[in-house]
């Protein structure tokens, strides 16, 4: 059983897991670090961006000018943004049989591992899963297509070493590529099978795989992989607070022998409570100032306890007149798809549609226009509704592409606006580098509801598994706390510890022992267990062995040519006791033995008249015997007599 | 316990009060708790002292599983928990969680405060008996307690309707409360994979109809509601809050927009929104269209249906009133009816399945005149037309359920009892499989094969493999699996002899056996070792003989040549005791041909 490890991100993880010739793909996470080093796409040109001055380094090729932009110390690749996918150099995609996809923030390379590259496997996900996952696919990619590029920038890959940090810092950045294209994302979605929690699914016969909820998000998961006696958990990105989605299901991943675990926190060192409970500060106090709220976000997930925590603070503060703008191409579909997926929230929420009500309050402020949606800054509509002071929700998360731009370069300048980021996927100074030099105000409220080291460290001896696998990473204290050691994975005698990193591949620990066969009923009638020591039976038996889809049936045999099956073989154990093998003997008639003693326990029998010889030791006896077979037989049933089977 | 035992309380041969009793593995569940409309005295319910002749049914009865929010499904559960007693857990999906207590809260109303009726359960017991409720969503395995095992499937017929497996230990059933394998307006079609069950209990209402295309059905209502209200007559199509009703909305709500009609449409039941809503929140039980469309418009708001008054019944005018209940059996649509029916002009369609002794029943079977408790007889001059909308599987459906799941026993439900008989013939005929029809009170065992399944060591598996493989490929040689069942403490363990005396801690003891015997062949030795070979491989056909280097063995059984250039050869065998039976038959062969 193999790990291959092909993400350089825990939080955006991506394995191979190969066991009983299956292979499995774990996830299929997209680094999006990557953009950050890329300049801001806007809709409309900006002037600020375009006049930026070019940056090239001393003596390199003249090919470079133009491809990179300077703003304050930082430099910028002036090009689409580019992605880091899967490692493709490992594993051929094309012998990829199941993908096992954790929840939509897990999913996001899909299209980059299943389309042409030859992929004829499966793809399994939740509903919530496939449905969000296709809404975030799908405004990623029209992120990027509303603003085309001429030009392509590559030559500075060649120059890494002559670059400033943190570009010369990036990571492979020749494996880097441009975005899918819709109909990709469309082809690659195709082939997800949609699976419900505690779906028992059955991989070829060889492997049983179960999704059991893991309380993160709508329709997340964690799997449990198993076979006949071994089991294996994948842990991904899971929550034990109470929020929206289903929780988190402990009892499935108990006493696993191999404990994959991944996507921990990404804040580790701030408790989204408290930070939530800023950002309705922060929020509040802004629009009394007369400023806007700029938040970034993913067009799902903790958007959803954001609106509502948000209205009711804003209306206990006396702000609940200032509107707030849900602005993405997949908003409609996103609050319109949050309040059908009862089946997947918290019984909290689940009890409002048996009313019925909708699970999420957003349907109610969106009805009294207190939540406002669009698809784009420009769509209809928009600009005549649209009034200040006012939050927006919008992405990209990562400032670099989609309506966010926008709002950075309409309200950047304003010291009374705010941003407030909430989503912890990308550092926020990194964030914000090509907008400096900036007015407004920042705040900084990641919430990331997933494990912290504390919870995963506690759900670890909990769950007691036999080994532990996780990135190198969570062995060591985050750079933000160098010094602090609450913040890795302990290391326990009791059980196997094993790290991996970007581009290995890791042999776990597991040997398989023991499979299942089925017993026919015939067979089964057919044994007779005798008892060897108390409380210990012991039974041959022989069966014809059918095997189909991996599964094992015996079934009875017929009787063979000589009339008897071999079902009726029994084995011999003991030594024989010789004084009493030579006295049955004599009284078999075998008057003429002579007994030669070898060594210890070792004896030599000589029968003249039987034409006989018998070799003896503990755990032989050797009866060569040259005459008719009466006489052999009735040496071997005075043997039998001495010796006890099974 | 290699039986499987089935006893239907209520459907066995008949149509209502579904109530199907399944003991496998020393298990007993409940399929189905219904009620039938047709009576109003206790054959109403099913027969529980069937179970127990007093006391509670929790000793009896593992847990109930409820297949969708039909009355005649799901009737009888309040009853059945809170009268009767039952506190075990009781398993549903979750639209039908939500949607089951309104029906049942509204005959309950129509039972108690319309007909005055006693002994019936009250308000309190629906909300009771629905916190025994334990909701499931499609495909999830749950584990009841450690032995059964459920799933749902999809099956179209209503919102939340599901199909259900249930196992325990290696048997297995399948039962399909009402099913649909045709996707209808709002719903999908029923699905199901090959889970191979030892019985599929199917429901059989048309088990004798293939219906013609759905289109042509509806087309044909659209015809006969637009010449009605053309003429200035009134329709009136009883049916049930939920389910039908929605499907009939959304065909004449589209038919009105495309033909511009203006003859009001009216849904008489306060409920039309908040039943609307169930079927907003459950949308991802709807079918494929309706769920991509949802978010542009949602196809449960309608324009052109609009809620009735009571004082409409005497407007005059066209208008098209769709009212509950659906059998016509008490409430409004019965009221409504009583005004209508002595009109011509009038039309009547109903367009479900209608129980005996209901007065849809009545008029569907001819009834001119129909006579009711208070002596008040009616005249029936409306036109009444049935339209099967009704969204169960055909024959062919139910033939086309059973080629995807393969069961390997079917037994029918909840139809009359000549066309499941007729259905029971069919069956048995392609499919080779027996079909059970038991009537209600009546058993039906089902025999079933026992697989045990028990820990193999993968050694023993692994070495049966590697010897398998490296034979030449023969589809005809049987693979044999040889070894030693160890149980210990409750573990059954099968290993190889070597690995089983080492688990027991015993040393085995080997015994051999040699003889020679000496034939006249003159020739090389490697001739006669030739000759004995061909023999051999004659005579131990069903063993694998095999010749290596002038040694000749079958099993354990070695056959060596002595003596080289001489007419005198010796014939050396040696076998363990194992092989007792080839060893000693070998060596009878050769002393036969030594003579």
């Amino acid at each position: 059983m193999k790990l291959y490890c092909l993400s350089n991100d825990p939080n955006k993880p991506c394995h191979i897991l190969t066991f009983r010739e299956i292979t499995m793909m774990l996830d299929c996470g997209l680094s999006m670090q990557s953009v950050l080093n890329f300049l801001p796409l806007s809709y409309v040109p900006s002037n600020r961006l375009l006049n930026l001055p070019t940056f090239m380094p001393n003596d390199v090729d003249p090919d470079l000018e133009g491809e990179l932009k300077e703003n304050g110390d930082r430099i910028f690749v002036d090009s689409p943004p580019e992605f880091c996918p899967p490692l493709d150099k490992l594993v051929d995609f094309a012998q990829i049989d199941v993908i096992l996809i954790s929840n939509y923030l897990c999913m996001m390379a899909l299209p980059f591992v299943t389309e042409g590259t030859g992929f004829k496997g499966r793809v399994y996900a939740t509903e919530p899963t496939l449905q969000m996952g296709r809404l975030l696919l799908e405004e990623l990619v029209s992120y990027i297509e509303l603003c085309p590029k001429a030009n392509i920038a590559f030559q500075w890959k060649s120059f890494l070493h002559k670059l400033p940090y943190p570009l010369s810092d990036s990571f492979k950045p020749k494996s880097w590529k441009q975005i899918f294209n819709l109909s990709s994302v469309n082809a690659s979605l195709s082939r997800v099978q949609m699976v419900g929690y505690n779906e028992k699914i059955d991989v070829f016969g060889a492997l049983q795989v179960i999704p059991a909820s893991s309380g993160y998000c709508l329709g997340s998961t964690n799997w449990v992989i198993s076979s006949d006696h071994e089991k294996i958990v994948y842990l991904s990105g899971s929550s034990t607070l109470t929020t929206h989605p289903k929780p988190m299901d402990h009892n499935a991943l108990k006493n696993a022998d191999i404990f994959i675990m991944t996507d921990l926190t990404q804040t580790p060192i701030s408790n989204p409570d408290s930070m939530l409970g800023v950002l309705c500060v922060v929020v509040s106090l802004t629009l009394r100032g007369g400023g806007n709220v700029l938040i970034p976000c993913y067009p799902t997930g903790v958007v959803y306890d954001l609106f509502e925590c948000l209205s009711i603070k804003m209306q206990d503060l006396g702000v609940a007149q200032c509107p707030m703008y849900f602005v993405s191409p997949v908003s409609d579909i996103s609050l319109a798809y949050s309040n059908i997926l009862a089946e997947w929230l918290s019984s909290a929420k689940q009890n409002k549609v048996y009313v019925p009500d909708e699970p999420f309050p957003h349907a109610m402020l969106v009805k009294n226009s207190r939540l406002k949606h669009f698809k784009y800054i420009h769509s209809s509509g928009f600009s005549t509704e649209f009034q200040e002071p006012c939050v927006v929700f919008c992405g990209h998360p990562s400032l670099r592409f989609g309506d966010v731009v926008q709002f950075m370069e309409l309200w950047g300048n304003n010291p009374r606006n705010c941003i407030v980021f909430t989503e912890p996927d990308f550092d926020y100074i990194e964030a914000l580098a090509p907008y400096q030099p900036l007015q407004m105000k920042v705040a900084h409220c990641a919430i990331d509801t997933s494990l912290n080291f504390t919870q995963a460290n506690k759900l670890i001896r909990d769950l007691k598994p036999t080994t532990l696998v996780i990135p190198e990473c969570y062995t060591q204290p985050p750079n933000a706390a160098p010094n602090v050691s609450d913040y890795i994975i302990e290391t326990n005698n009791e059980r196997n510890l094993i790290t991996y990193k970007w581009g290995e591949v890791i042999n776990l620990p597991l040997k398989r022992k023991q499979a299942q066969v089925y017993l026919d009923n015939s067979v089964a009638q057919k044994i007779m267990p005798i008892e060897i020591k108390n409380g210990l039976f012991l039974s041959t038996i022989t069966g014809s062995l059918s095997v189909k889809d991996n599964m094992h049936n015996i079934q009875d045999l017929a009787a063979s040519a000589l009339g008897r099956t071999q079902n009726y073989v029994k084995y011999e154990w003991g030594s024989v006791n010789i004084t009493e093998f030579m006295q049955k003997l004599y009284q078999e008639g075998f008057t003429d033995a002579k007994l030669e003693t070898i060594g210890t326990n070792s004896y030599m029998i000589h029968m003249l008249e039987a034409d006989t010889i018998i070799q003896l030791d503990d755990n032989n006896t050797h009866v060569l015997c040259n005459r008719d077979d009466i006489i052999r037989t009735k040496i071997r049933n005075v043997l039998m007599q001495c010796l006890r089977n099974f | 316990m290699p039986d499987i035992k089935l006893t239907p309380l209520g459907a066995g041969q008949d149509v209502g009060r579904s109530c199907i009793l399944l003991s496998m593995g020393g298990k007993n569940i409940m399929l189905d708790c219904g009620m039938h409309m047709g009576y109003n005295d206790e054959r109403r319910f099913p027969d529980f002292t069937y179970i127990t002749q007093d006391g509670p049914l929790t000793p009896f009865i593992d847990c109930v599983i409820i297949s969708h929010f039909h009355l005649d499904h799901c009737g009888a559960l309040p009853y059945m928990s809170e009268m009767v007693g039952y506190t075990g857990p009781i398993y549903m999906t979750h639209p039908t969680k939500a949607i089951a207590p309104i029906l049942l809260e509204d005959m309950r109303k129509v039972s108690v405060e319309k007909k005055g009726e006693q002994n019936f359960f009250t308000s309190q017991m629906i909300k009771d008996c629905m916190k025994k409720v334990i909701a499931v969503t499609l495909h999830q395995s749950v584990m009841v307690d450690k032995d059964i095992e459920i799933k749902a499937y999809y099956a179209g017929h209503v919102l939340g309707a599901a199909m259900f497996w249930v196992r325990v230990g290696s048997q297995s059933i399948v039962y399909t409360g009402d099913y649909n394998m045709t996707p209808d307006r709002h719903l999908g079609a029923a699905w199901i994979d090959k889970c191979k069950p030892n019985v599929l209990i199917s429901e059989a209402t048309y088990a004798t109809t293939i219906r013609d295309s759905k289109r042509c059905r509806e087309r044909d209502f659209l015809k006969k509601v637009h010449e009605c209200v053309d003429k200035g007559g009134k329709v009136l199509i009883p049916v049930f809050a939920l389910g039908r009703a929605q499907e009939l909305c959304i065909l004449l709500e589209t038919y009105w927009e495309r033909m511009n009609l203006k003859a009001p449409i009216y849904f008489a039941l306060g409920l039309t929104e908040k039943a609307n809503n169930y079927y907003k929140m459950f949308i991802t039980w709807t079918n494929q269209k309706i769920r991509k469309t949802f978010v542009q418009r949602n196809m449960f708001d309608f324009k052109h249906i609009k809620p009735f008054d009571r004082q409409f019944i005497d407007n005059p005018g066209p208008m098209v009133v769709f009212a509950t209940p659906g059998m016509l059996h008490a409430g409004l649509s019965l009221q409504i009816f009583k005004k209508w029916a002595p009109n011509e002009n009038n039309m009547l369609i109903m367009p479900g399945f209608c129980v005996q002794g209901t007065v849809g029943h009545k008029i569907l079977n001819g009834a001119k005149k129909v006579e009711f408790e208070n002596r008040q007889i009616v005249e029936v001059k409306m036109a009444v037309e049935y339209m099967s909308f009704s969204a169960h599987a055909d024959a062919k459906g139910i033939m086309q359920l059973i080629q995807y799941c393969e069961p390997k026993n079917v037994m029918l439900v909840h139809g009359e009892a000549e066309k499941i008989a007729f259905l029971k013939d069919k069956i048995e005929q392609e499919f080779n499989i027996k079909c059970f029809n038991p009537a209600n009170g009546e058993t039906a065992t089902i025999q079933t094969p026992i697989k045990i399944p028990i820990d193999v060591s993968l050694q023993l598996l692994k070495e049966e493999a590697r010897k398998f493989s490296a034979l030449p490929p023969d589809p005809k040689r049987r693979r044999t699996l040889h070894g030693v069942l160890m149980i210990k403490d409750n573990n059954v363990t099968f290993m190889d002899v070597e690995e089983a005396c080492k688990e027991a801690g015993i040393n085995r003891h080997i015994i051999r056996f040699t003889s020679t015997v000496y034939i006249n062949d003159p020739g090389p030795a490697v001739s006669t070792a030739h000759k004995l070979y061909d023999i051999m491989k004659e005579k131990l056909s069903q063993w694998t003989v095999t010749f290596v280097e002038g040694e000749i063995s079958v099993e354990s059984v070695m056959i060596t040549v002595e003596g080289e250039e001489d007419d005198h050869k010796g014939v050396r065998v040696t076998w363990t005791n194992q092989d007792e039976d080839i060893g000693s038959f070998v060596l009878n062969l050769i002393n036969n041909m030594g003579q």
